[in-house]
């Protein structure tokens, strides 16, 4: 399906596991518990990885945390300059989201221009007391000043590689790999 | 996904990939209008201007709010108020709109193909709000939308038009999208009043009303046009109602609880009585879904490099 060399494997299935239970912990840590939080799994990597978190957090702390899916396809940047527009996905925010602390969820945060469309559309849903952001894998090569509260893993990359998670809720084999384009 | 045009001038020809995607579109645009805010910077900066040259609540209304929840500028222009009175052209007036950077037209005409004519010599996107007896897409997509949605499919199911559809633009886009879309389509109405032909679109023709939408799936009841008795189309108002109006003892003939459509305006006690109308039709979700799927449409047709124009 890919025309793209080498492949390395970063993280197979126990080690992203790993993982996300120990930014479950970081997650209760940060915020002294899970009093008034709330995750959001953006569409559409980081949907099943929030429910994930949210699983942990309930076998750590006992406590149920509301979970939602967001779909930032109607905030992009580049709405303009693409060949074609994206399919929007489901956005399923069923909580009141004022006065939580929202934990963004994504799978792998790049450029950090999903996570600016993010902000922009929570804002338009209500004021949360305050947002953190948690991914699985951090890629480097920022072009806005956003950085993420809760890292599974550091990947140093070049821009010409691609990183693909995959997950087992997809119907696919766990794993996160590198290609080279 | 992209649509294969630059414009929307009608549904004939348009592929059941592209209908499914601006249906999907829709759905995800429909939750925008629930929120609190009713507002996404999705089309923030792009100018729609609504061109009716022909009356229109519902229609440029709804254009309008579907515009502006994207955070486009949406100009409306009813040419009964501009220089069409002076005898401003078509054209000349759709260049004139154009040289001010409109992003998208939207064109309402009472000649068939007026929106292509404007198409083909604009670069605006143009989105058809119905010309003539031609076609009105956005109509059927939000038909297509409210079946598909209150039936969980479109392959399959049967759709009974009834009314006027020698005059109707609906009845006729609604066609081309239902059998695209794998429906059976059945069109039943007096015999002055049904295309010699259409059965060339894919639709079974029907002059009792009763067979028409016996087991059928749907209902959609188009406008009587009382204009059309002077021109003798049709004997009485209440003969008419008798024999092709909607009523609670006709909708319970049918066998099975179908969906009952009406594009509106009604004309209660007509072609749909006040009670079948009032508590027992989805006539309010097309109209709120009208709005989502306009929304959807503007979305796919104006994104895209500036490169490929």
């Amino acid at each position: 399906m890919t025309n793209s060399k080498q492949k390395a494997l970063i993280l197979d299935k126990p080690s992203i596991d790993r993982a996300m239970t120990r930014v479950a912990h970081e997650i209760l840590e940060k915020n002294k518990g899970a009093k008034d939080l709330g995750l959001i799994g953006i569409q559409r990597g980081g949907v099943h990885l929030a429910k994930r978190l949210a699983e942990k957090i309930k076998a750590i702390e006992g406590v149920e945390v509301p979970v939602g899916s967001l779909d930032i396809t109607m905030y992009r940047d580049d709405l303009d300059t693409r060949k074609s527009q994206p399919v929007p996905q489901a956005t399923d925010i069923s909580f009141d989201i004022k006065e939580k602390a929202i934990v963004l969820v994504d799978d792998v945060i790049f450029t950090g221009r999903t996570i600016r469309a993010a902000l922009n559309s929570i804002m338009d849903y209500g004021r949360p007391k305050r947002i953190q952001l948690a991914v699985l894998v951090d890629r480097g090569h920022r072009e806005l000043p956003i950085r993420a509260d809760f890292v599974g893993k550091n990947l140093p990359t070049s821009a010409r590689e691609k990183v693909e998670v995959s997950l087992a809720e997809d119907g696919l084999e766990e794993k996160v790999v590198i290609f080279e384009e | 996904m992209a649509l294969s045009s630059k414009d929307l001038l009608g549904i004939k020809g348009m592929a059941a990939d592209e209908i499914k995607l601006i249906l999907d579109t829709a759905a995800t645009f429909k939750d925008v209008s629930e929120r609190d805010i009713k507002k996404v910077p999705t089309l923030r900066g792009k100018t729609v201007i609504n061109l009716f040259y022909e009356a229109s609540t519902r229609t440029r209304t709804s254009f309008e709010l579907a515009g502006k929840r994207l955070s486009a500028d949406v100009i409306n222009i009813s040419t009964s108020t501009s220089s069409v009175t002076k005898g401003e052209t078509l054209l000349d007036t759709a260049q004139n709109i154009e040289a001010m950077k409109s992003d998208i037209i939207i064109v309402r005409h009472s000649c068939s193909g007026a929106p292509e004519y404007l198409a083909k010599r604009l670069k605006s996107s143009v989105i058809n709000a119905g010309d003539g007896f031609h076609e009105h897409p956005t109509q059927a997509l939000l038909d297509m939308f409210t079946i598909r949605e209150k039936l969980g499919r479109l392959d399959g199911i049967t759709v009974a038009i009834v009314g006027d559809i020698l005059h109707s633009r609906v009845a006729r886009s609604n066609i081309y999208g239902l059998t695209a879309m794998g429906a059976a389509v059945r069109v039943c109405g007096p015999p002055t009043m049904i295309p010699p032909g259409i059965e060339k679109m894919g639709a079974k023709v029907f002059f009792d009303m009763d067979e028409a939408v016996k087991g059928a799936d749907a209902v959609m009841m188009l406008r009587l046009q009382l204009e059309r008795q002077a021109a003798g189309l049709f004997p009485g108002v209440r003969e008419y109602a008798r024999l092709f109006g909607l009523n609670r003892a006709r909708l319970d003939r049918v066998g099975k609880s179908a969906i009952v459509m009406h594009p509106g305006p009604m004309n209660r006690g007509v072609e749909i009585s006040s009670d079948v109308a009032d508590n027992s039709s989805v006539i309010l979700d097309q109209v709120t879904n009208g709005v989502a799927v306009r929304m959807a449409v503007m979305f796919l047709l104006s994104g895209g490099s500036k490169a490929e124009a």
